[in-house]
């Protein structure tokens, strides 16, 4: 069975916020559904799915469904970190296409400025009976050393420059200079992003994504809902999923999941590399996008550094716009989690709706893809690919 | 000041290892059935399904994967993937040394360290 064309995403909402110290996590998840239903131009009684991850809060669904009183008969809680919302988005296609539900919402919401979490630079708790967790605790592996030592390996296999890792921001920050909600609108140069201070090495400070509060939604429904609403047509032509680990010892840091989860979304789509007009890609950090660009095929294994540079990356300038909303580098980065706003800048790519300074022309086929937890160890990894009817 | 380094889980299946650390011996699992070592070890074998794990003294050598020097913290450390002369790839710290001369091929051998409750926990150091 194919999810080809058996769904389409009707609504999509960002939460405007980048620091909401006086709201509650789940208030921001309700107002995000509400947000996006809107956006479809549906409500909360249409909704017979949900599909949330880790920051819902509550173990799975139940929290959530019971505060915003939602009547379900088809929920799920899936947890991949912060690729878990386009996993969730290829569940939710497959479950409409299967017949469980009709309309499908999808919520992300988190405040870890806020709270002050010390998101990369300090070890996450962990439960003891993760079998890895007496392997890696002692050794404070964090978010931040973890993706450095994918770069520092990219760095020594292929070539690639802290210089062309650094256009990845650059080309960011040109996109967030349009978006009023981005944390970080300024424009930086290569120059800024390699003055900028070692977080962890080779990674600079602007080569890490942005500390945020926020979220968003989705809305995933049956073609029949999606023709009779007055919104342009996003279809779901294509998912693809994997999970990618140290396999007892024996791994190749350079390529992420997307290696295998990209192949399976482009062949359910139909479609190549070279047909897709815009991209977002996860960017927890600037290696982050150039080894999924390489793993996705835009480009060959090792040639992501030079691939990025020069403003490859740019809407109007480079021949791959990606993340024109500014992305986790310059945007938001709600609850540390990234493909939720993935998606969503996506749809508005499909539907016109970017900012006229980003707005990709014809933009017909669009790409989202991202990677959840750590590179350096366990990530999954899911690409989704949309089409504007 | 060096890093507090946190006591690592000890759980049955890994008990040996900690043990054997503490008296001063690092302990590959290997599989019997297959002949590979693996990593992190496990009862079961990664590779092979098979449950005859033996743990083998290893010869702590190794050389660094990649590695990477945690900058923004009160003391820096550096992190890293070592694979070992016995095939596997495992995390560790790299010790003892000018974190500025690290790189990636480097000859690294073992040396214990002890954690906050006094485990005796793997990590490396350039030879």
């Amino acid at each position: 069975m194919t999810i080809n064309g058996k769904a389409y995403i009707a609504g999509a909402f960002e939460h405007p916020t980048r620091h909401a110290p006086d709201k509650t996590v789940a208030q921001l998840h309700a107002e995000v559904a509400l947000g996006a239903l809107k956006d479809a131009g549906l409500t909360r009684d249409d909704v017979d799915g949900y599909f949330c991850s880790g920051d819902a809060p509550g173990p799975g669904p139940a929290s959530m469904a019971e505060y915003m009183n939602l009547k379900l008969r088809h929920a799920e809680s899936t947890e991949l970190g912060g690729t878990s919302y386009i996993t969730l988005a290829a569940h939710a296609a497959e479950a409409i296409a299967a017949g469980k539900c009709d309309v499908a919402l999808i919520t992300l919401a988190g405040r870890p400025r806020s709270e002050g979490m010390a998101t990369g630079t300090a070890p996450r708790a962990r439960d003891p009976n993760q079998p890895e967790a007496g392997w890696e605790m002692p050794y404070a592996i964090t978010t931040a050393n973890g993706y450095a030592m994918c770069a520092m390996r990219h760095m020594h296999d292929y070539g690639t420059t802290s210089a062309q890792l650094a256009w990845v921001k650059v080309a960011a920050s040109h996109h967030a200079q349009h978006n009023p909600h981005a944390m970080l609108p300024e424009v930086v140069t290569v120059d800024d992003v390699v003055n900028s201070p070692l977080i962890a090495d080779p990674l600079h400070r602007l080569d890490c994504c942005v500390i945020s509060d926020g979220g968003g939604a989705v809305v995933v429904v049956r073609p029949e809902i999606a023709k009779q609403l007055n919104r342009p047509l996003v279809k779901i032509i294509g998912v693809g999923e994997a999970v990618k680990h140290l396999a007892g010892g024996t791994f190749d840091l350079t390529t992420s999941g997307a290696a295998r989860s990209g192949p399976v979304a482009f062949k359910e789509a139909g479609v190549t590399p070279t047909d897709i007009k815009y991209v977002s890609i996860y960017d927890s950090f600037t290696i982050t996008v150039v080894m999924q660009i390489e793993d996705l095929g835009f480009c060959a294994k090792g040639e992501g550094g030079k691939f990025v540079a020069d403003g490859n990356l740019i809407s109007g300038v480079g021949k791959l716009p990606f993340n024109t909303d500014g992305g986790g580098l310059c945007n938001n980065h709600p609850a540390n989690r990234g493909s939720m706003t993935k998606i969503i800048e996506a749809v508005r790519q499909l539907r016109g709706e970017a900012h006229p300074a980003v707005q990709v022309k014809n933009c017909n086929l669009a790409l989202a893809q991202g990677t959840g937890f750590q590179l350096a160890t366990r990530h999954g990894s899911a690409t989704l690919i949309m089409e504007r009817e | 000041m060096p890093r507090k380094i946190t006591s690592p889980v000890v759980t049955s299946e890994t008990q040996p290892f900690w043990q054997a650390a503490r008296e001063g011996r690092f302990l590959v699992p290997f599989c019997a059935a297959c002949g590979k070592a693996h990593w992190y070890p496990r009862a079961i074998c990664p590779f092979c399904a098979s449950e005859k794990i033996e743990w083998r003294q290893g010869s702590g050598r190794g050389t660094i994967y990649t590695f990477s020097v945690m900058r923004r913290v009160s003391e820096p450390y550096a992190i890293a993937h070592v694979t070992l002369a016995e095939g596997p790839t495992m995390l560790t710290n790299i010790v003892d040394c000018d974190f500025d001369k690290l790189s990636v091929g480097q000859a690294v051998a073992l040396v214990f360290k002890e954690s906050e409750n006094g485990q005796s926990v793997p990590m490396f150091a350039p030879v």
